[in-house]
């Protein structure tokens, strides 16, 4: 078990790096750099979405209240779950046992796919009633005693929330798609408990997801539960 | 001058002789350090040049001329700073009393109103010695106003009102520039100004074809738009009474207070549910789509000129806060 | 003579392996590089031509050789594909690509596969950049302002938009890999105090890649899926604020024209120790001065926007930390001409562009603090004045620097020497050529003439004919070393693996390098620039 351990780790050395300690230590390093440029890469969009709140904050409140908190919130525990799995997977690769680190992600895309099944149907339901930005969108907010004060600016909430949490879920499908591929490379053997720098850092990258979540959230769903009118 | 090579700008405003004294300041410093900076390389490289000065001298660096070289470009720059600022403040704050001139940008063209009715297009004309407001938004993309000879530039965007001034001080004609690029004819977005002898503006105005000042169009709009009906000369309207509001503070139904500058009189007529006043509610229909920026301007013209004989200093207060950077 | 040598030639990077497939898919730093080198020179000349094409159509008052719609589009695509396609990775993607490994004595980046993606990715960029300039081009200028951009342009907006975002991420990676590098892949002994000023430069313009693109990023996305769909984040009739693109662009824009100097200044400071034989002034303090700038270039984005409307406060605070950066640049060039005294100067075509660089940058700092400057500003900004400036910051500055470094690490790279009198040729050329283009538009711009325009008043002519002379010039001079680099991978005569005897770890290992840059890892026991136990022996160059 050991030699082939040390095996692998020869095997996972590349040439350019002097021993795996450093080999490790860069690519963990390389993989916050990268976390680094993604919030600045969400950031223009919380920016956007801060100056326009703090200007028209009573369509922001409108907007938001069309939002279903139920399953925003339901989707806000999957994936919380979904890191926890996520940690524990990165926990079994590293005290070597592939087969439960494979079931742990595979735990991991289940909850991953429902957030995302979860948020279609938001999505569809924005759809129907016509709450996606362009030529078709029309607002109401569903009591005829407090018309919409400002729909031009609930579209703009609308166009923040179709392209905040659209970012979010294209980031979740890629997560998705890198949690399968170390899964599927983990059950061929290519982590052991000396090299598994690959699962740490797709576990960096699902959690920064997660967290992006954690904040998009109270933004987007929860901003004034008082009827604004 | 060499008339055929002019090599600077005509200077035709107030403010022209301010912009260029601090430019030729700034051009002697940094013609300065350029020519040391010149100068050191060239007698460097030529004393200290390998075939005479073969073994050279290693220096590691220096505390003193470190903190020096830092310290005192940052002293010069200081200066700049605080001059360009000031005079920065002047062009951002319209003189009390000064003429206004509605602008209306749109590709490619620049259309002017005067206060009396008077209609421009690619011409303004101005009198000597006069403050001049221009009161300016776009039509579809953004513009920029600008007249060299002035000094002056400021951009001129859709949805909202921007302003610069000027203080013309030589009869002329100058160009007048669009300076923000704003599509296939950008550069065929020119026009004049010209300042004229004060009588002669006064000729200019009588002999131009107006029907009425922009403020009694902007009260027959008024009427025809059904905005007398709930905007009530008394306490009884469903609307706010409009009488000597512009300039003054204004409650908002969310707590906030804002003052009822020309901005917000444009917000409220194209998007009414946005600043709520105190005490009404959000039943005015928006006109967006319905007034052309030309029938805003003569409205908001209208509501100010509601405040004008009792409220002087308000006004100029609000005209402060309409600044070239008003927001 | 030189074939004879050629054949006892040992491996290196050049020969190792060939064919197409062995430069596709390499993954050594050395041979992306030189994909980089080819593809930016590819973009180098296509916008040069478009540049041309704008010099000859403002020979005339009245616009007649193009019509407006072509001018707008030309001056656009020149602007996209110099600033995105070019500058950014000119220096970083081409000279840091190749020398950083070998400066901090490593075998390669820390990462070489996403260094070969960061290439395909900009080549992905520029395909579509292309591609869309090539069906109908594009008229916004390079800056995209909204609504013109969003509503009224009836050009390929949205895939030039696209083209830039997709190169944006090459530059991420390649910021990323920077990082990373210097951090973790150094030498035993290299440590940050004795890391080349160049390294120190490179990883404040990485810094600024990783943490400003992919801001930019993200607006040119909302500017394309506003255009797509009308869903109105930017556009007033709809509610939106045109002043908020305006801010997110800068925010990255303005930093990104640090990514374009800091990796030159970078440059200079390696030239300018190894022709003086001295160890840079004041290094700590031209190292700090690039975290500096670094750090401050993120904070004056809004001195582009004195006149679009911004509030008279927040124009005070961005016109002082806009006087705030200009002085760590000062200080850098205070430094450089202390270096020289009392050094032992060679005048060496690197050293001849490291001069032009330092007084032209000069000059365009200090036209940079005219900008700062309110006052000035609102009457200069969107004129000449403003497209001088930049111009002698980004041509004078960068591409001089650019081109320095080409020729100082030219022997590096391809193992042979350009040869030298047609190089101080090219650098004369480019250096009056230049100032012959520039200077005047100073003086257009304080007369009022603004940019972007097709056709203007006939008082402006005289300048602007100047104008067209010097660029007629300064082409001439942009032609030659292209002939003449390419003229001496054939003829020049083979380079020694320290032709100038410069001090630094890229100078320790033959030209060209082997694949693995050393043949053992070096261990460092000096300072940087530690010309004072160089040898003293004067080598001759090709002579």
């Amino acid at each position: 078990m050991a030699t082939s351990d040390i095996q692998v780790a020869e095997h996972a050395l590349q040439h350019h790096f002097a021993d795996m300690e450093q080999q490790q230590e860069t690519s963990t390093f390389g993989m916050w750099m990268f976390l680094l440029t993604e919030i600045m890469f969400f950031g223009g969009l919380f920016c956007a979405y801060l100056v326009y709140r703090a200007s028209y904050y009573q369509a922001f409140v409108e907007g938001s209240q069309k939002m279903n908190i139920w399953l925003g919130a339901t989707n806000t525990a999957v994936l919380i779950c979904s890191s926890l799995s996520m940690a524990l997977g990165v926990r079994a690769a590293q005290m070597g046992k592939p087969k439960l680190m494979a079931i742990l992600l595979l735990i991991t895309m289940v909850f991953g796919f429902g957030f995302l099944g979860i948020k279609g149907i938001e999505y569809h339901e924005h759809w129907v009633h016509h709450e996606f930005p362009g030529p078709n969108f029309h607002f109401e907010t569903g009591d005829p005693a407090h018309p919409a004060t400002d729909p031009q600016h609930t579209q703009i909430y609308f166009s923040l929330y179709w392209a905040m949490t659209g970012l979010h879920a294209f980031h979740m499908i890629i997560g998705i798609g890198l949690v399968l591929w170390i899964m599927i490379a983990g059950l061929m053997g290519a982590f052991t408990p000396s090299y598994f720098t690959p699962v740490e850092n797709v576990g960096l990258y699902w959690h920064f997801v997660d967290l992006v979540w954690i904040y998009l959230f109270p933004l987007l769903y929860l901003i004034s539960k008082k009827h604004g009118g | 001058m060499w008339k055929n090579l002019p090599l600077f700008p005509e200077r035709a405003s107030a403010l022209a002789w301010q912009v260029d004294g601090l430019y030729f300041l700034l051009v002697a410093v940094s013609a300065f350090f350029t020519l040391l900076i010149f100068v050191l390389i060239f007698v460097f490289a030529v004393k200290y040049r390998r075939s005479v000065h073969p073994h050279p001298v290693q220096i590691e660096g220096s505390l003193p001329l470190e903190l020096a070289w830092t310290l005192i470009p940052l002293g010069i720059c200081m200066i700049f700073f605080a001059w360009g600022s000031l005079i920065y403040f002047q062009e951002a704050r319209p003189p009390q009393g000064a003429m206004e001139v509605y602008v209306v940008a749109k590709q490619w063209m620049w259309k002017f109103e005067h206060e009396t009715g008077q209609r421009e297009i690619n011409q303004l004309h101005v009198p000597l010695g006069r403050d001049v407001k221009m009161i300016m938004s776009s039509q579809d993309a953004i513009h920029s106003f600008y007249v060299p000879a002035f000094r002056i530039k400021a951009d001129v965007l859709p949805g909202r009102y921007t302003s610069t001034w000027f203080h013309p001080t030589k009869v002329g004609t100058y160009h007048l520039f669009c300076a923000e690029y704003c599509g296939t004819d950008h550069s065929g977005m020119i026009g004049q100004v010209i300042v004229m002898e004060p009588y002669a503006y006064q000729a200019w105005l009588s002999g131009g074809g107006a029907t009425g000042s922009l403020a009694e169009n902007g009260q027959q709009l008024f009427q025809q738009l059904g905005c007398s009906t709930c905007h009530r000369f008394d306490t009884q309207g469903r609307g706010p009474n409009l009488t000597n509001i512009f300039g003054k503070p204004v409650l908002l139904d969310d707590g906030r207070t804002v003052v009822a500058d020309e901005n917000y009189i444009r917000e409220s007529i194209l998007n009414p549910g946005a600043k709520i006043v105190s005490g009404f509610k959000p039943i005015m229909p928006t006109f967006q789509g319905q007034v052309s920026e030309e029938n805003l301007m003569a409205l908001v013209a209208y509501i100010k000129s509601l405040s004008q004989p009792a409220s002087g200093p308000a006004s100029n207060q609000a005209a402060a806060s309409v600044s070239s950077n008003g927001q | 003579m030189a074939t004879a040598v050629q054949s006892v030639e040992r491996e290196n990077y050049l020969n190792s392996n060939y064919g197409i497939k062995s430069w596709l898919l390499t993954s050594d730093h050395k041979r992306i590089a030189m994909l980089y080198l080819i593809s930016i020179t590819a973009m180098f000349w296509i916008g040069g031509f478009f540049a041309m094409l704008i010099r000859l159509e403002l020979l005339t008052p009245a616009g007649d050789l193009v019509s407006s719609d072509t001018y707008n589009k030309l001056f656009t695509m020149h602007g996209i594909i110099m600033v995105f396609f070019f500058l950014i990775p000119s220096v970083p993607a081409v000279i840091g690509n190749f020398v950083i490994p070998l400066m901090i004595g490593a075998k390669d980046l820390a990462f070489p596969r996403i260094n070969l993606l960061s290439w395909y990715i900009y080549m992905a960029g520029a395909i579509t950049a292309i591609v869309a300039m090539v069906t109908g081009g594009v008229d916004t200028g390079w800056t995209f302002y909204t609504p013109f951009s969003t509503t009224y342009s009836n050009t390929h907006v949205i895939g030039a938009a696209i083209g830039i975002f997709i190169a944006g991420f090459s530059s991420i990676f390649t910021g990323l890999n920077f990082i990373v590098t210097i951090h973790r892949m150094r030498a035993p002994g290299m440590t940050w105090r004795r890391l080349p000023l160049f390294c120190w430069s490179n990883y404040a313009a990485a810094l600024i890649m990783v943490l400003g693109t992919p801001v930019v990023a993200i607006t040119l996305l909302l500017v394309a899926l506003e255009r797509a769909f009308n869903i109105g984040v930017f556009n007033p009739q709809l509610g939106g604020d045109p002043l908020l693109f305006q801010h997110l662009f800068w925010f990255y824009s303005h930093p990104a024209v640090y990514i374009m100097i800091l990796p030159g200044m970078g440059v200079i400071s390696e030239i300018i120790a190894c022709f003086s034989r001295k160890r840079v002034f004041g290094y700590e303090f031209v190292a700090l001065a690039s975290i500096a700038i670094a750090v401050l270039g993120f904070l004056v984005w809004a001195h582009h926007m004195f006149v679009a409307g911004i509030s008279v406060y927040a124009a005070l605070v961005f016109s002082l930390l806009s006087y705030l950066v200009a002085i760590p640049s000062a200080v850098k060039v205070f430094n450089w001409t202390a270096t020289l005294y009392k050094g032992s100067i060679r005048y060496e075509t690197p050293m001849l562009y490291a001069f032009g660089f330092i007084g032209l940058f000069t000059v365009g700092g200090l036209t940079g603090v005219f900008l700062a400057s309110l006052g000035i500003d609102v009457h200069v900004t969107d004129t000449y004045f403003v497209v001088a400036h930049f111009h002698y910051v980004m041509v004078g500055g960068m591409v001089m620097a650019y081109m320095a470094g080409l020729h100082f690490w030219w022997p590096k790279i391809s193992g042979r020497m350009y040869p030298e009198a047609w190089a101080k040729l090219s650098a004369l050329l480019v250096f009056v050529g230049f100032n012959t283009t520039f200077f005047p538009q100073f003086i257009l711009g304080y007369m009022g003439s603004p940019r972007r325009y097709h056709a203007y008043p006939p008082e402006f002519q005289v300048l602007n004919v100047l104008s067209t002379a010097g660029a007629s010039i300064l082409a001439v001079g942009y032609v030659l070393p292209m002939i003449y680099f390419l003229w001496s991978l054939r003829y020049g005569e083979l380079a020694p693996p320290n032709p100038w005897n410069a001090v630094g770890l890229e100078w320790m290992t033959p030209s060209p390098p082997p694949t693995h840059n050393f043949d053992e890892t070096p261990i460092v026991t000096w300072e940087a620039y530690d010309y004072e136990h160089q040898p003293q022996e004067e080598v001759s160059v090709g002579h």
